[in-house]
């Protein structure tokens, strides 16, 4: 097929290759790849289950083509922290409930952690204006809104330690 | 050995566990990207499955050919109807699963194939040629009723009327619920308010969209991997649709990434499995976005009449609803649901509640948190809104005057036992949010409501592992936490710490049958069957020490995680602790492990009463939802973080049914809005912090007194909702969504009546 072509990028620091026509979505090849901690919801960019960083810019991967990250190095909440060493976030949000199904939570994660790095010191309002295009069905969003206020806290402490 | 689920209300007061707030045991693979949900598994070999969905709402299907399909290079099996046997027992599952003689609504499923790609799937869909012969249809609940109805099934007689009609119609069913002679009832009141309401079509709004991995294999074990919230029932239908032994299919439930009533029954599996057996590999079924919203389960809409009587001092003296639900395209609407609950806040000498049931050429529905209360409830709860301020009573004094209190008869048939509903209400009216001060166009609301909360049949294992840990075997899908709960109770019980336990939900393999995820009765059931299986266990434990100190069995009691002799005459040892017990079982008889098998039966009903504060923007007609408190019973709260997260989302999802969500179906019968950009579900920014209050009035048939807390939270809300914007609208809205366009009419409407 002429319009295949080789994808080469990072994901989570690791180099990752694959072949992908035009049409394919980050989305589709990354979660091809195994990269299954992609969550697809709506495949519309309505509901940002699918949201990872781009070379640190939060995108929906279901709009993204794979062709547009070829060369550019992709986050997801993988990256972001394990099990040993979570991020802030990925703590607050066990921490106050903010994960309840866990279907949204990867996204939702990725958003807050955009939101933060360029706002570490948000209002409520801030918070939810962040998060409005991550949609949560379980929560009612509270508890989401509280680890993120959790985990800026945590943040801006280290930030003075360090 | 017998169980006793009856509260003790001395353990209830001397809990460790119990009321903590540790972190769920699965949360750090949620945050971490490790959950594996329904879509996440693969199988070697696998094929892609693509559905052929009908285009039309209602049709005759006249033929299907799938040559030139099957002629396709990559396609591996197609599947019609006639790869399905007739089923009597299940004939609705089965005709929604795979369409018949006709199609019942648009996104109804006509074929199927598996091909080794989704591009060479999508092309085979193409290909499949169905001749269609459009019939008229209808798809209002209302319409629906009238003689001349487009009638979707001709075996369609109305049950539950006197005498049984002669010919078919949609009306599928009528109940009646109630007690007392209401016109003697009315005949007393002071003033009578009767309305005509509506509420819209919501679904239940997942975010995982539904995911099935299927393989068939014809000679010995066929599999299925799903997210579900009932992998047992899961198993039960789909062996029965593709008639194959129980015992030859095992069902593996994923993580399940939110199912609120809409995954505990089946829409792809059976399909996906019809395709494996055909195929002989693998495959896999995702459902996009819009074949959600088109192809599974919506919750009723609903239109109803409601009438209430009240004395000049704020006693109702009868109550009278008629409830009318289409639940899609086949019987089973929670017609029966929505009258009972109606009028179940109330203690009433004189109350009728009629329900219908009825089909229209809309998906079939499926069960959404509560079925059928919210909107029976929204009629109820607005007329009585309406009649206290007539008769000048503060909301919340009218409902405690009225209120079922224990020992009330109530308006459905039993009597209720000890329940917390006046406590609620005590509990909302002490609340600050009460007392706070509203502004221009802003209106405060308040609601109450009820679920039943179920038990059902239920069996978990506990095992005790030779490092002094302990493993629960549980078959009901983690939805709400149950998880942490499972693992809090047992905890509890044993006297070892938290983290020393671990809960897995088994595949259906390794327990014996579990109803699905469904009533708030996991919590309460599972967890119910966990406590005796940790006694059982500890039983034996006292068993294994005494054999190591030789004494009797019964010299040996269990405290805190230790075998102790039960007084000075028994002997003098050292406790032996769980662990150390644990150690050595091999030399004292083996394994040591609980079980429990029953069918619970003493849940504890529930009520719950919301405050809610809006501002509507006189220029948009926009609702701004300012502040918002959900009061709930929770009988004893196991994690209350996690209740208070079932407050909360059930809450946010009566807010939206009450505002914006709705089903649009156009004049060709097709949905208009299938997707989350005009299907609009609350977001971060429309909402406040909702704040909750959890009241405990122990439910006497379990020993730390739980109740279910799952359904009740979005019972009130759309009432509560309502009756806010209507004080800050200053004119009262009778159809749900209070979307921006209603309620801007609305004001236009009544200013222009008073000019």
């Amino acid at each position: 097929m002429s319009t295949d072509k080789i994808i080469t990028l990072k994901v989570n620091g690791s180099a990752v290759k694959f072949i992908a026509p035009a049409h394919r979505t980050l989305l589709e090849a990354l979660r091809h790849e195994g990269f299954v901690e992609i969550k697809c919801g709506c495949e519309k960019g309505d509901c940002g289950a699918c949201a990872v960083l781009l070379d640190g810019e939060p995108v929906d991967s279901c709009l993204t083509l794979a062709w547009h990250a070829d060369g550019h190095e992709v986050t997801t909440i993988k990256g972001l922290g394990s099990p040993e060493n979570p991020d802030p976030l990925q703590k607050a949000f066990i921490e106050t409930g903010g994960a309840q199904c866990g279907y949204c939570t990867p996204g939702m994660i990725i958003a807050a952690k955009a939101l933060l790095k360029e706002n570490p010191e948000p209002s409520l309002e801030d918070i939810k204006r962040g998060l409005s295009g991550n949609l949560c069905r379980c929560t009612g969003y509270t508890r989401i809104f509280e680890a993120v206020q959790v985990a800026a806290e945590e943040l801006r402490r280290e930030g003075d330690v360090a | 050995m017998t169980h006793s689920s009856d509260f003790n209300a001395e353990k209830a007061s001397n809990l460790k566990v119990i009321g903590t707030r540790p972190a769920r045991p699965d949360g750090v693979d949620k945050v971490t990207g490790r959950a594996r949900f329904g879509a996440d598994m693969n199988l070697p070999g696998q094929l892609v499955g693509r559905i052929l969905r009908s285009p039309h709402p209602h049709a005759i299907i006249k033929s299907i050919d799938t040559s030139a399909a099957e002629a396709l290079d990559g396609v591996k099996a197609v599947v019609t109807r006639d790869d399905f046997a007739e089923n009597p027992d299940n004939h609705a599952v089965l005709c929604n699963v795979m369409a018949r003689e006709k199609a019942l609504y648009e996104g109804h499923t006509v074929a199927a194939v598996a091909a080794s790609t989704a591009t060479i799937a999508r092309k085979a869909l193409k290909l499949i040629n169905v001749d269609y012969e459009p019939l008229p249809h209808v798809t209002d609940v209302d319409a629906a009723m009238q003689p001349d109805a487009p009638v979707l099934h001709d075996t369609i007689f109305t049950s539950g009327v006197d005498p049984v009609p002669t010919i078919p119609s949609n009306i599928v069913a009528r109940c009646e619920f109630g007690h007392g002679d209401v016109e003697a009832g009315f005949a007393k009141a002071d003033i009578i308010v009767e309305r005509e309401l509506k509420t819209a079509a919501t679904h239940q709004g997942y975010i995982e969209p539904h995911a099935c991995v299927a393989s068939v294999s014809t000679d010995g074990m066929s599999e299925l991997w799903c997210c579900t919230q009932g992998h047992f029932d899961d198993r039960k239908i789909c062996a029965a649709l593709l008639g194959i032994d129980v015992s030859r299919l095992r069902v593996t439930a994923s993580e399940i990434g939110g199912g609120f009533g809409g995954k505990t029954t089946v829409f792809i599996e059976p399909v996906a499995l019809a395709l494996s057996r055909k195929a002989g590999r693998p495959v896999k079924i995702v459902m996009s976005r819009e074949e959600v919203f088109k192809a599974s389960g919506p919750t009723a809409s609903t239109s109803m009449r409601v009438k209430i009587g009240v004395t000049n001092d704020g006693r109702m003296t009868a109550c009278d609803g008629e409830f009318r639900l289409q639940g899609g395209a086949f019987e089973g609407s929670p017609f029966d649901s929505a009258a009972m609950t109606a009028f179940a806040c109330y203690d009433l000498e004189n109350v009728k509640s009629v329900a219908f049931d009825v089909v229209v050429n809309r998906p079939k529905g499926a069960a959404y948190r509560a079925p059928g209360a919210p909107m029976s409830v929204y009629g109820v709860e607005s007329v009585v809104d309406e009649v206290a301020l007539k008769i000048g009573m503060d909301p919340i004094e009218f409902r405690l005057k009225n209120a079922v209190r224990d020992g009330s008869q109530s308006s459905y048939g039993p009597k209720f036992g000890p329940n917390g509903l006046v406590e609620t209400l005590e509990a909302a009216k002490a609340h600050p949010q009460y007392k706070t001060p509203l502004g221009p166009n802003q209106g405060r609301g308040i609601a109450s409501g009820f679920w039943f909360n179920y038990g059902g049949e239920t069996c978990s294992n506990l095992n005790i592992n030779a490092d002094g840990t302990v493993t629960l075997a549980v078959g009901t899908p983690d939805i709400g936490g149950s998880r942490a709960s499972m693992c809090m109770m047992a905890a509890e019980e044993l006297g070892i710490p938290y983290d020393s336990v671990r809960a897995t939900v088994v595949d259906t393999g390794a327990l014996g049958f579990n109803e699905g995820s469904y009533g708030s009765r996991v919590t309460y059931a599972s967890g119910l069957a966990i406590i005796n299986a940790a006694q059982q266990a500890i039983t034996e434990m006292c068993k294994r020490a005494s054999m190591m100190w030789d004494i009797p069995a019964d010299a040996v009691t269990w405290e805190d995680g230790y075998a102790k002799p039960s007084g000075a005459n028994a002997g003098e040892f050292e406790p032996m602790s769980l662990a150390e017990i644990a150690a050595i079982a091999a030399n004292t008889g083996g394994p040591i492990a609980g079980h429990r098998e029953h069918n619970a039966d003493s849940a504890g009903i529930s009520f719950g009463t919301h405050i809610v504060d809006t501002e509507v923007d006189p220029e948009t007609g926009r609702v701004d939802v300012l502040r918002y408190t959900v009061i709930q019973d929770a009988g004893k709260a196991i994690h209350p973080d996690y209740v208070e997260g079932q407050f909360q989302g059930g809450a946010v999802q009566g807010i939206g049914w009450a505002l914006n969500e709705e089903y649009i179906y156009g004049d060709d019968g097709k949905l208009q809005n299938a997707g989350f950009l005009d299907y609009r579900v609350p977001v971060a920014s429309d909402l406040p912090m909702i704040d909750t209050v959890i009241v405990e009035v122990p439910n006497p048939g379990h020993p730390y007194g739980v109740r279910g807390v799952g359904e009740t939270g979005i019972v009130p809300p759309l009432a509560a909702v309502a009756n806010s914007v209507s004080a800050a609208a200053g004119v009262r809205l009778s159809e749900l969504p209070m979307s921006p366009p209603r309620v801007l009419k609305a004001m236009d409407d009544a200013k222009q009546a008073a000019e």
